[in-house]
Order: C-alpha cells, then structure tokens, then sequence
C-alpha cells in the first residue's frame, strides 16, 4: 500500500476539521472501550492471562524459525502448500500465480491486514481479476475506494447515511425507492448482494489471527461468517499471513484467543472463531481442493533481535487505537498507512522506513493508556521513545525543534547559569503579563497561543525566592 | 527507615520553578507539617524529560547524573509532580541500565524518589488535611502520575477531608489533557482537540475549581478555559491541600509571588 | 519457493544470533509441541458436569442462541419441527448425513420434509450434530467429516444443532484433549468450527445486528439423557 504517512501533519489537520468523521469517532468510545472494560471485569484471571500471552509470544518470537520449519511440515502433512515471501511483491506475485492457475475470475476476500500491506486488491485488478470484499466493513470500504481506517473495525469512520449513499450508488440493480436509513435494512442488502459473490468465487483468500505450528492449522476470527464462507466455498483456498502470527500448540492458541476478543470487541469469544488445515480430506463433502499459505516476511526478520521486538507480539487486537486520545482526535486515515493507532506509530516505521513515517512516533503524549489495555503488553510508549532515538541520532527532527531543544539543554546542565537567566527571563514575562496574568500571544509560541492563552509566571522563580527566605533566615537571631 | 524528622530533598520542577513558586511553597508547607524538614538543593533545573522524550539519550543520561548527585544524602526526594518524579523514579534507572555502577545508584536513587501527595499519604500516613476551602473541585488524573506511580485515590482521599470542598468528578478525567511536553506545539491541532474535549468534560462537571497534580497539564487547561472565557479556577493540588488558595489562581492576574512569611 | 524460505530463515537466524542446529533452541521448542502444556483455564467452567451443562445454556442464550432442553434423543424430531413451527419457517431441512442423527425418528413427522448433504443455496434451514459444546463461553464445536459438510453451519438462514448434554465439556482445551484422544495423530480436519451464537456486525455505526453472512438464527437442541453417560470425559 503506499503511503502518505510523511504528510501526517496535513492529514491530522484536515481529520480534526471533519465533522463526519468526528462524529463517527464517538462510536468508539461506547463501542469498544466500554465493552472491553466490562469484559475484563467478568474475567478474574484476565490480567494473568496477559501476562501468559505475553511470554507465549516471547518464547515464539526467540524460536520463530523453528516453529515455522514445523508449520511448514504439518501443513505439508495435511496436503496444504507453503510459499515462503520474502517481500510484499514475492507475496502479489505467488498469489497472483496461485489465482491464474486456478482460472480465478472473481476472488472472494476475508478481512486481512496483511492484503492491505501488500497492496494484493490492486494488483489483482491491475490483471483482471475482481477481488471482492466479504467483511461488511471492508465491503464498505471498498464501495467508497478507501483503504481500512482501524483494524479491527475498517469503517469505523463512515457513518450510517454515507453507507446509505454508497449502496444506492453501487447496487443499481435493486429498486431505487427500497428503504435503507436502518443498519439492519443495509445489513440485509449487504447479505443479499454479496451471497451471490461467495458462490461464484473460484479462490478465497483469507487472514490468519494466528498459525498453530503443532498441527499446521490457520485460525480466522470473525463475527460475520464471511471469512468462513470464503475459505469453503471456493475450490482454492489462500491463507496470507505474516511470520508472528504462529503460535507453538493449539493450547498456546486458546489461552491468548480468551484475551484477543475480549480486547477488541469486548466479546467472550467471536461468534465464529475456525481451524482450518489443509484442503478437504476426500471423504470430506464440500470445501477446498487446495490450501496454500503465503508466509510475509517484508521486515519483520530485520525487528527480530532489535530493541522493536516486542512488537511482533502483536495479536490485532485494537485495543491500542480503541483507547488513543491522538486516534480519537485524527481517526486511522491520517496515520497515512495500513496500520493505526499506537501499533501503527511503532510498527509502520519498523516496515517501511523511520524516515517516511517519522512523524506517526512522535505524534503521542506518551499517555500510556495504550500499553495498560495491550493484550500481550507491548510497551508501546517506549518503543515511540525509541524511534524518536533513531531520528535524533540521524538529524531527521526539523531543526527548530532539535535546537530549541539544545538551547534549553546548554542551560539546564548549567545549573547557575540556568538561575540566573531564568531570573531574568521571568521577571520580563512576568512584566509583560501581569495586567491580565496571560498572553493572548506570545513569539515562539505560536502553537500554543493558536488555541489558548499563556499563563504568565508569577515574576521571580522559586530559586530566587527560595533563597531569600534562607538568607532572611539566617540573618535572624 | 528514616527517623521522626526525614530530610526530604524538594525536587522543585521547572515549571514550578520558572512559573508558580507558589506551588513549591505549598510543596514545602505541607512536608513540613508533615514532620519532615526540607532542603532545596541549589544545583537542579529540570528532570530532562525534554531531552529523553525528544530522543536524546545522551544528555538525558547526563542530566540524570547531575540530578542524582544533587540529591545525594537526603532520605527522600519528593516532586509536586507526577511526570517529574516518574522520570526520576522509573526512567532514571532505565537510562543507565547500560553500567552497572551507575545503575546501582540509579536504583538506590529511584528507591528515593516520590510525587508529593503520594508520600504525604503513603509514607508520612496523612489521612486528612485541616486546610478550608469552599468549593465544588473537580480533579484531573495526569497520565505519567496516574499510570506509571498509581496516584489515584491519594488527591481524592485528603480533599475528600476538606470541609466546604465538595468532590466533582468530570467525565473522562484520566484521559490525557494534551500537554505532552513538546507534542502541545509539535502537533497543536490535535492537542488542542483534546484538550477542548478536556476543558468541555471540566466544564460539564459543574466544578467551579479544577485541580491536578502537574503543573504542565494545569497550565495547559487553564489556558484552554480562559480561552474559552471559563468560569473556572485551575490550582495545584498543593496549593489547596496546604491552605495556600487564596491567591490569583493559574493565568489570572496580577502578581510576582511573595514569600511566605518566617 | 525455496529460496525465499532460505531467505527468510536465514534472516530470523541472524536477528536472533543462533545456528539451525542450536540443541537448547530445539529442545525447548520441542517440549512445548509435545507437552502443549495448558495455560490457566478460567475458574469460571471448572465446576460439576450439571452445572457445566446449565452455564453452557446461560452463556449461549447471552449470545443470542436459543436453547431447548429435551429428554432423551428421540425427542429431537418434534423439537425441529416445534421450533419450526413457532418461527414461521416452512418445514424442510437439509440434515448432515451422520448415522446417529439419521437413526433418529424422523418418520414420525411426515411434514417435515429432510434432505440430506452439504448446503445449497436454496437451503433455509440445516440440522447438523456438535462433536461437543464449551461451557466457559457457550460456544458449540463442530467439524467437519464425511458425515458433516461445513456448509450446513453457514449457509442456510437458521442453523440448527443437536449436542449432547454429555458432550459439554468446561474450557476450549478439553476439546483439544478429546480431539487428540479420538484422532491421534491424524490431529485435525480439514475444518473445526467454534460457534457462539448466530452471526453478527456491528460495522454500521457500532450498532451490533445479528445475522450477516452466516446463519440468523442459532437453535441449539440439547439432549439431556437423565443418568448420562459421560462417555468420553
């Protein structure tokens, strides 16, 4: 997918001016953060839960190669095929092959974050075959010719009239004066229109939540029953998936699946959470002749052993942007890339460069809200921290901001120095400020003064003050 | 375990120091009322938050030395300031992991080191404060404080002591002002989304006062409220806890500080 | 590809500064795949065979399954046409093939009409059998087989299932357990199914609306047997 994540600046400006897609946002609060916090409180062990997911990820994460070597022998087992893809092109190519070769006209599709990544849809269509979207919001989306603005949730950020607007511009073959103002009547009509689309596809290609390594098996989470129907109804199935998504056993899958739903959608369990191994088995009555897994690497080996592994223990969950006050205010479109939100602040930049996506880690208050929801702990704000360390030692922070900063450094490691100047520097403020105790303006603090007025300091510092006492003290008897 | 009079090293914070001194005397008030005697340690600035979350480590890591040898010697180190102590606390001993020497003083450094109310509450065992102020006070939860030092419940328990106050709570209250160091000029149209979602919640409380523990996010809002022409008063928790109210309140005028008599 | 596998491998091994051959690395990994050992199961499902039975119906109801208790097996018939009936729907299903669902009385409701193998598109009702059902979350587990086509758990509009009351286990991990005593080492089909309820969006507007691409509607049938058999447990 291409980015537009080094006009972030632009992208956030515009977001916070949108009132459609603020009010969108709203949902978000209700939607998600309420339901995960009643969730989390129906579950006493959820919090040692965590913790397991976490160090089942870990321990995964320093032995990944040789889980994937078992991965790949159990699928190949079951009669399933494994294309291993160094880069997003390897992965649109072998996909593409895959699709030709099964004389694919029509391709029905499951949610998956890994697509997007790779830019699959596109590439498909560029030579001639229609990818359809199943997940209602996905479908949605690619109604509107956007790309996801959440990863969980990818048209959080279209209220209901502009899906009203969108069916009657698409679904021309239905009657104009039908009604459609209801959630329930375009759920019924995206049923309607897209059942057809699953029968006919002759491949399906799917996400994985997860990839269990003890018995070759890809697990799809959903609550629609789309990513099912994909995955059984065409002759071919295609699993996309990156290297983290493994797990070792299917008890290892289990214990962090009870963490995954709860965490993004404030469910038990996902109405419909699905094993898949290979292709049908010959007595078996219907699904796929074939089972092919395209493993994506595309950066993911090159975070391994760096100071950004933790990241890689990421499930999808969402609950990091669910909870971001920065992803309430600008939505997922402005992030610029495939992934939003704090996981998108730190992964994006892991992927494809700190130098087009600098701005995404450094667009955080460091609030922490996001690591105390992550389901398996990633330390998001200091992972951002750490990217803002690769950027200063490459010079890539505007240079305003890198000498400002140095300015104030040169003073504070000079304590008497600092004193004094800051003596007199406050005093003048302080002047300036003491008819109303603010500015409405203030040089050098355009960004602040844009959108509040400065308070001004009460004159001298504490220092000075502090002193004054002492010495009145002493002069005591 | 210190005896009955702790010398406590006040850690004052930039902002206090360069914006409201008010707010280091209260600090100092209410420490000493608590039976510890207070120094204030002439070679500190700032805590080098600056620095550290701008990426560079270096003079962070420089800093943190200074900050601890400025510090040596005193039973505890206390902060009228969640963030500046949690960058002391917790960030110190991660800056200078690298060495273990000084990473064994970073540790015996951070074992040290407390925000303001906290200690009064959790290790002098203050349970109420005899300060008057009338008012309906509703209470920010800054996020460093809040998420990395656990101050929750402490501000709300000794205000909740206070005769004449009455506790509001606003909606939302533990999510972030959008102060953020640098980030409320780096990206002002975001932060000034949240902190309008902020002040809004404030408002709807129905609070007539609005306290914090951190001088940063206060300033912040209060500049938001008066923009707005906000009935609002914006305070230090400090300064309510230690009877020191009475004063212009943040962003109101007039006056240069004066010090607070013997 | 074999060499994007080289490739990829490869560069996992110098991330992590180990060999292929690393002893300590393939010992561990190797425990963990023979031992799978369990991480914690919820206290919640860790109660008495009754009892599991009643929070399965609980937590499937929450879920907007509805569940009807019936005595013994042969009850089952009626109850598919009962609930037929009470929903408007015409009186034709499409069963799964499986000989202990066949070897029930169907004869005894000559309205009802019963196919027989996987879905087809005109299919508005299916009858399938559950190879067990979790207690913990009321999920219903089924899969597929020569006997149950998975088409049947999704296509139709209403989906209708028969589960023994001995079949419900507590937590998602004593399925893996019957599973791996039943099948060895031929572990898994092609496909294993967790259900919880019918299918659902809430990608308008956050607003949750039951039926999407799957079933409407998720009937459970739940064979109680008196002094049950436990069989498997």
């Amino acid at each position: 997918m291409q980015s537009s994540a080094s006009d972030f600046k632009n992208n956030a400006r515009r977001a916070v001016d949108d009132p459609q897609l603020r009010k969108a946002l709203d949902h978000v609060k209700t939607g998600f953060i309420d339901k995960r916090a009643k969730a989390v409180a129906k579950l006493p062990e959820f919090e040692a839960l965590r913790d397991q997911s976490r160090d089942i990820k870990d321990h995964t994460l320093a032995h990944l190669d040789l889980y994937l070597e078992h991965y790949e022998q159990k699928v190949l087992e079951a009669g399933g095929q494994v294309h291993w893809c160094a880069t997003a092109e390897d992965a649109r190519a072998t996909i593409l092959e895959i699709c030709r070769q099964a004389g694919a006209t029509s391709v029905t599709k499951g949610k998956t974050m890994i697509g997007e990544e790779i830019g699959i849809n596109a590439h498909l269509e560029a030579n001639g075959i229609t990818p359809v979207e199943t997940d209602l919001g996905e479908y949605i989306i690619q109604l509107r010719g956007e790309t996801p603005s959440h990863i969980i949730a990818p048209a959080v950020h279209v209220t209901k009239d502009l899906v009203e607007a969108d069916f009657r511009a698409h679904h021309k073959h239905l009657p104009a004066d039908r009604p459609l103002s209801e959630p329930r009547q375009l759920l019924g009509e995206a049923r309607q229109v897209l059942r057809q689309k699953f029968l006919e596809a002759e491949v399906g290609i799917t996400g994985a939540n997860f990839l269990v390594a003890e018995t070759g098996s890809s697990i799809i989470v959903t609550n629609e029953g789309n990513g099912d129907l994909t995955q059984i109804l065409p002759k071919v199935h295609i699993v996309i998936a990156s290297l983290e998504k493994i797990v070792p056993s299917l008890e290892d899958a289990t214990t962090i699946l009870r963490v995954l739903a709860r965490s993004a959608t404030g469910q038990e369990f996902s109405t419909y959470t699905t094993l898949s191994t290979g292709p049908k088995r010959p007595e078996d009555l219907d699904g796929p002749e074939e089972y092919h897994v395209v493993l994506l690497d595309n950066g993911r080996s090159r975070m391994l052993g760096t100071e950004f592994q933790d990241v890689l223990r990421c499930i999808r969950c969402g609950a990091c942007m669910n909870h971001c006050p920065v992803y309430h205010a600008i939505g997922g479109h402005a992030y610029g890339w495939v992934y939003p939100g704090p996981i998108g602040a730190v992964l994006t930049p892991g992927l494809i460069g700190v130098e087009e996506a600098g701005h995404l880690p450094n667009a955080s208050t460091f609030c922490g809200r996001c690591e105390a929801v992550c389901p398996v702990k990633i330390p998001l704000p200091k992972m951002m921290r750490h990217w803002r360390e690769r950027e200063f030692e490459r010079h890539l922070s505007p240079l305003a901001v890198r000498g400002g900063l140095k300015i104030w450094t040169f003073f504070v490691r000079r304590p008497a120095l600092y004193h004094f100047a800051a003596g007199l520097k406050m005093r003048a403020l302080a002047a300036l400020g003491r008819r109303k105790g603010r500015f409405k303006r203030l040089p050098f603090a355009s960004g602040w003064t844009a959108y509040r007025d400065f308070p001004a300091p009460q004159g001298r510092t504490f220092q000075q003050l502090w002193a004054k006492q002492l010495r009145a003290k002493r002069g005591r008897p | 375990m210190a005896g009955d009079a702790p010398r406590v090293g006040l850690f004052v914070t930039c902002l206090v120091d360069l914006f409201r001194p008010s707010v280091g005397f209260a600090a100092v008030k209410l420490l000493e009322a608590s039976g510890c005697t207070v120094q204030v340690p002439r070679a500190q600035t700032c805590c080098g938050q600056p620095a550290y979350n701008s990426g560079d480590r270096a003079d962070a890591r420089a800093i943190a030395l200074q900050v601890i040898a400025a510090f040596e010697g005193y039973d505890y180190v206390v902060a009228p300031s969640g963030s500046c102590a949690a960058m002391l606390k917790e960030h110190y001993p991660a800056l200078l992991r690298d060495d273990p020497t000084l990473a064994v003083k970073a540790d015996a450094f951070a074992e040290r080191v407390y925000e303001l109310v906290s200690f009064l509450t959790d290790v002098r065992g203050l349970e109420a404060v005899t300060a008057p102020f009338e008012g309906r006070v509703t209470y920010h939860d800054a996020c460093s404080g809040l998420r990395e030092l656990g101050i929750k419940a402490q501000p709300r328990a000794l205000l909740a002591t206070m005769a004449g106050l009455e506790l509001a709570e606003h909606e939302d209250a533990e999510v972030c002002c959008g102060f953020g160091g640098t980030f409320c000029v780096k990206y002002p149209e975001i932060s000034n989304t949240m902190v309008t979602n902020k002040v809004e919640a404030v408002e709807r409380s129905g609070a007539d006062t609005l306290l914090a523990g951190d001088l940063g996010c206060l300033m912040n809002m209060a500049g938001k409220l008066q923009r707005r022409g906000a009935a609002v008063r914006v305070r230090h928790v400090a300064e309510v806890l230690a009877g020191m109210a009475e004063g212009p309140a943040i962003g109101e005028a007039p006056a240069i500080a004066k010090a607070p008599e013997g | 590809m074999s060499a994007g596998r080289e490739a990829i491998l490869g560069a996992i091994r110098r991330s992590l500064k180990r060999g292929p051959d690393d002893r300590t690395a393939k010992a561990a990994v190797a425990q963990r795949l023979s031992g799978h050992p369990r991480g914690l199961v919820p206290a919640r499902s860790q109660i008495p065979p009754d009892a599991q039975v009643d929070l399965f119906v609980a937590q499937a109801t929450e879920q907007s399954a509805t569940v009807h208790r019936v005595a013994d097996r042969e009850s089952v018939p009626a109850a598919v046409v009962a609930y037929l009936k009470a929903e408007n729907l015409p009186a034709a299903v499409r069963m799964a093939p499986d000989p202990a669902l066949e070897a029930l009385p169907w004869d005894g409701q000559a309205l009802l009409e019963v196919a027989r193998g996987p879905a087809v598109e005109s299919d508005q009702v299916s009858v399938t059998a559950a190879h067990s059902a979790v207690a913990e979350t009321g999920t219903l587990v089924l899969h597929s087989a020569a006997t149950a086509p998975t088409t049947l758990n999704f296509l139709p509009e209403t989906h209708i299932v028969v589960l023994e009351a001995a079949a419900v286990v507590g937590a998602y991990e004593d399925v893996w357990d019957r599973l791996r005593a039943a099948r060895g080492a031929a572990l898994l089909p092609r496909t294993v199914n967790f259900i919880t309820g019918p299918s659902r969006s809430a990608d308008i507007e956050q607003t949750l609306q039951l039926g999407a691409h799957g079933p409407r509607r998720l009937h459970i049938i739940l064979v109680d047997h008196g002094e049950t058999s436990h069989q498997g447990r």
